[in-house]
């Protein structure tokens, strides 16, 4: 082991650390073609507007469900809106708000996991009671519930998803406390005298930061999921915001003779699920974690 | 001469780094193994000794392979055998226990569920058959009343009786051949010393020949005919234990051997400076080079071949080792500074118990305490400025309980801790002043736990010196750089992380991270036990140097006797949280002792064939202390009756100044020691 060289690369700031992980994540196959597909996904989503060929809301009766064409490239769909524009611009929403929820998620669950992994004993034992007892409730009846009370906009769909997604990012934020909590050098800073903030600072928080990122990319990709099933019963994304939970539910019906409504949303929405899940797997092996033991959920 | 079973010719296993250029942890390493025989493989960590004994029974890690060689069994090649022909052998011609043998039995099922499945795997017997068996394993391995040993679950055992376990189960097929990796390693010293004449038995007694791993020469003293030293993936000697240990002709080996401390021998062990090469070091010479002192330019250049000598009957990979046939390995270590100690107290226990049990709030609010047996009960220890005293016993016997209350971690139920004859220190942390932080500092075993992984030594070494001094900038860099040169180590450590150093480095980083807040005194628990045997020497030189540089006081845990009698002044003997005797420590070791120093004392390992360890009380493992009475009675030996079931014993002096807690008149112990 070249071990000169090694410390070489430690020496790195942040900036050039993401870049190795982003290295690292890209030396395998799968993780390449993951982190390929969810660049494209965020280059359509911001760029989308700019790119499309017709206004998504237009409609016109005179172009109901097209084919596709040479003018229409994916056909129109049942209001005659060109499924094009749509598609390409249907990841924004479902993007955006997935994204701030996961970090809402991220935020609540590693802190409370880190909180109860520090403290443990009875307080510990009850606040994940509160947590089990709260999500054993099936989400999507709770998330109605809260829709159908305060509303489908983003103010209330981005907390909601956030606190739903967030109990499996508890779990792991506990479990790696937990295992960090022993270790000799916290009995150190803490002999040493040093405050509990620094020592949660500089001792814990390094040490369980990978695990919770990567749960937290993980939960990313299944809160797309939930979030467009949510849109596809309607209580998502309201029309006429293109989205593909949505534009899938409306063309379902009309499958069987307008296939091209609906399997470009699909394609859409299933790149971008498998693109999430494999990048958050690519980056668990980059940082060393296995997730088959870490994640007991 | 008997068969031979098991022949490994010219063998080299390696792995493709990430350049892609092909590494070898072996190197064409052939031996073999004959019937009946016991073969100790030992080496440094790193050396490739687990590696050479998984190639035994035809099993290469994952990432390695085979470059080159053949591993027979009898006559087939285990490297090239399918799946299939191999599941055939393993369990039933070849066993093997690995280390930890407690840790894969499988928890949730009772240990006759468990030995029963191994039986049912490799051999044909009937069910009833299968359960006589069972019995006949346990007695083998001389467990208790089998019966009961049966329908218990592995964690209802101790660690030795998991240890026993392991062996039953893999003797269940009968095998020939069985391995061993480090069977003993984290055992007690009893415990180990009574699995390895466990083994010894087993041998004689079925005739198995085994192969036997481990770092530590003095357990491969105890149990090999033959050892095979490794370094760096070669075997640097192989010969009979007796020549091997009584006349070490490799340098290696020989450094080895003086590196151990021993009982018979008072001061520290002599240290061997540098480490092992790492695999993939490109070598034109001998991979000793760097750490020889033999070594001459021709060394450098050319690769020494093994040699067998005649007359020792040993293989020997070394072009000096004439100058080293004809010496007496025995030298005397280094002599320590005798300082007498002066009469300073720096820090006094008074009465000290310490209680794990949970208080209920009831008790809690009236300030009563229940437990009326704590797991550390009377503790009176002395210690003065500039001291070294150890505190020695087997796990569990209280021994980092007594340091972390003195570090303040944990809470003192009854009596005093008293630093500097002023201060008290019997609460805990948060009612301690920054002075009193800073003046005590622990150093801990595992520096795999005990440093960061996420921070480099300069993050490491920074935190003391900027909590208890506020350096920063340009100062706080000169004295990190200071504290490496201290600890031997160079200024461009300072970006290293932990896993990018070795054993040894990362805990002289952790001995100088407890220099840096300047402390009085220094905790040390168990600090070299995991270390190689050579880097332990280091590390012990290197604590002795800072002592004498700096008059820290020293207050030393450790369950290695040997090592204890080469650092420490005074010793202290505990059993189950309780002082059993207590002196200064060239007179621990010399008889009369308590009862229970007798014990331990018997059970230290040599690294020398010719000195058996003696078994004088049952490793039996207690609970709990004894509610009245001396604490030793469930294991004495030497047990007197009601009376020492009854009545605390009283503290005796002996004539050369130790304090003996026991029963027995201090002048009749002598006679029935001597
Ligand atoms: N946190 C704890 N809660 C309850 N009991 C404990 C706790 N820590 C230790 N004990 C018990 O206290 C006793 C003394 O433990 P201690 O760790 O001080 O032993 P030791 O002499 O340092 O042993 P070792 O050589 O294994 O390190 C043991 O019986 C142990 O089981
Ligand atoms: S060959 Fe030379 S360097 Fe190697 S062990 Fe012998 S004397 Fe030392
Ligand atoms: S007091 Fe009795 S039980 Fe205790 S060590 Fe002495 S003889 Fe043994
Ligand atoms: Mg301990």
């Amino acid at each position: 082991m070249d071990i000169d060289k090694i410390s070489e690369e430690d020496q790195k700031n942040i900036i050039s650390k993401v870049f190795e992980v982003l290295k690292t994540m890209a030396s395998k196959p799968s993780g390449f073609i993951g982190l390929c597909i969810l660049v494209f996904h965020i280059l359509l989503a911001s760029l989308s507007p700019y790119l499309a060929p017709y206004d998504y809301k237009a409609i016109d009766p005179s172009l109901m469900l097209q084919a596709p064409s040479s003018e229409y490239w994916f056909g129109t769909d049942s209001l005659g809106r060109d499924v094009f524009t749509r598609t390409i611009m249907g990841g924004r929403t479902a993007l955006t708000i997935t994204f701030f929820g996961s970090l809402i998620a991220l935020l609540w669950g590693g802190l409370l996991g880190i909180f109860c992994g520090l403290v443990g004993g009875k307080i510990d034992d009850v606040v994940m009671r509160v947590v089990d007892a709260f999500l054993s409730i099936p989400w999507i009846l709770a998330m109605l519930l809260i829709v159908s009370l305060l509303g489908t906009s983003t103010e209330v769909l981005i907390p909601a998803l956030g606190f739903f997604y967030g109990k499996g990012i508890v779990r792991v934020a506990r479990a790696a406390t937990h295992d960090v909590i022993a270790k000799d050098f916290i009995v150190s800073a803490r002999a040493r005298g040093h405050s509990n903030m620094s020592i949660i600072w500089n001792e814990i928080i390094p040490n369980v930061r990978d695990a919770i990122l990567v749960e937290g990319a993980m939960r990313w990709s299944w809160m797309l999921l939930g979030f467009s099933s949510l849109s596809f019963l309607g209580f998502g994304v309201s029309p006429p915001t293109p989205d593909w939970g949505l534009m899938i539910s409306n063309a379902r019906g009309l499958m069987s003779f307008a296939y091209w409504a609906v399997i470009a949303p699909v394609v859409g929405l299933s790149s971008l699920i498998i693109g999430i899940n494999l990048t958050a797997d690519a980056f668990a092996k980059a940082l060393g974690i296995d997730r088959s033991t870490k994640a007991p959920v | 001469m008997s068969e031979i079973i098991q022949k490994v010719k010219n063998l080299s296993i390696g792995f493709r780094s990430k350049k892609g250029e092909e590494i070898l942890i072996l190197r064409n390493i052939s031996t073999s193994i004959k019937k009946g025989e016991t073969v100790g493989i030992v080496g440094e960590s790193g050396s490739g000794k687990s590696t050479l004994a998984l190639a035994m029974m035809g099993y290469v890690k994952q990432g390695l392979y085979t470059t080159e060689g053949e591993c027979l069994f009898y006559h087939s090649n285990l490297l090239k055998m399918s799946n299939r022909d191999l599941e055939k052998i393993r369990g039933r011609k070849i066993a093997m226990i690995p280390q930890n043998a407690g840790q894969s039995l499988t928890p949730n099922l009772k240990i006759g569920y468990q030995i029963d499945e191994a039986l049912k795997l490799h051999t044909n017997l009937s069910k009833i058959d299968r359960d006589n068996r069972i019995s006949e394993l346990l007695n083998k391995v001389r467990l208790p009343s089998p019966e009961t040993i049966a329908l218990r679950y592995p964690h209802e055992l101790s660690g030795g009786q998991q240890q026993r376990v392991a062996v039953a189960m893999a003797l269940a097929g009968n095998p020939e051949l069985l391995l061993l990796d480090e069977p003993t390693t984290g055992l007690d010293v009893t415990t180990q010393a009574h699995v390895l004449e466990l083994l010894n038995f087993i041998a004689k007694d079925t005739g198995t020949s085994m192969v036997y791993v481990s770092h530590d020469l003095g357990a491969i003293a105890q149990v090999s005919d033959r050892i095979i030293v490794m370094y760096s993936g070669e075997i640097v000697l192989e010969g009979p234990s007796r020549s091997i240990l009584k006349k070490p002709i490799h340098p290696y080996t020989y450094g080895l051997l003086k590196s151990i401390p021993k009982l018979s021998l008072a001061g520290l062990p002599e240290s061997m400076p540098g480490s092992q090469p790492q695999p993939g070091t490109v070598l034109k010479g001998c991979s000793f080079f760097d750490r020889c002192n033999l070594r001459e330019n021709k060394c450098k250049n050319n690769s020494p071949q093994l040699e067998y000598i005649n007359d020792l009957e040993t293989s020997v990979r070394c072009f000096n080792y004439k100058s080293l046939k004809d010496k007496n390995h025995i030298s005397s270590p280094i002599s320590k500074n005798e300082t007498s100690i002066k009469e300073n107290e720096i820090l006094n226990l008074t009465d000290l118990s310490i209680s794990y049990a949970k208080q209920k709030l009831i008790d809690q609010i009236l300030n009563k305490t229940v437990d009326t047996n704590p797991t550390v009960k009377d503790i009176n220890i002395n210690i003065n400025k500039g001291e070294t005293i150890a505190l020695v016993g087997e796990s569990g016997s209280g021994k980092s309980t007594i340091l972390k209350s003195i570090a303040g971690l944990l809470k003192t139920k009854d009596g005093k801790i008293r630093f500097e004859k002023d201060r008290d220190l019997s609460s805990d942390l948060k009612k301690r002043n920054p002075s009193d932080l800073r003046a005590i500092q622990l150093i801990f075993q595992n520096p795999d736990e005990s440093l960061n992984p996420n921070h480099n030594v300069e993050e490491i070494l920074s935190q003391p010196l900027k909590l208890y001094f506020g350096l920063s900038g340009e100062k706080l860099k000169k004295n990190i750089i200071e504290l490496l040169e201290k600890v031997r180590l160079g200024e461009f450590y300072m970006s290293r992380y932990p896993r990018q150093l070795s054993g040894g480095e990362k805990q002289r980083v952790a001995v100088a991270r407890a220099f840096a807040a300047k402390p009085d005194i220094i905790l040390c628990d168990e600090v070299t036990s995991a270390l190689d045997v050579s880097v332990q020497a280091a590390v012990l030189n290197l604590l002795q140097k800072l002592k004498d540089d700096f008059g820290t006081t020293y207050i030393f845990v450790s369950h290695d006797l040997a090592v204890v009698r080469a650092i420490s002044d005074r010793v202290a003997v505990l059993y189950q949280g309780r002082l059993c005797e207590i002196g200064p420590s060239k007179n621990v070791y010399q008889f009369p002792s308590h009862p229970y120093t007798e014990v331990l004392l018997g059970a230290v390992l040599e690294p020398d064939p010719d000195i058996k360890p003696k078994l004088v009380a049952e490793d039996i493992v207690e609970e709990k202390p004894p509610e009245q009475g001396c604490s030793f009675q469930g294991r004495c030996s030497r047990i007197l009756g009601d009376k020492c079931k009854k009545e605390t014993p009283p503290w005796q002096i002996t004539k050369s100044g130790n304090a003996i807690k026991c029963h027995i008149n201090i002048n009749d112990l002598e006679k029935l020691q001597s």
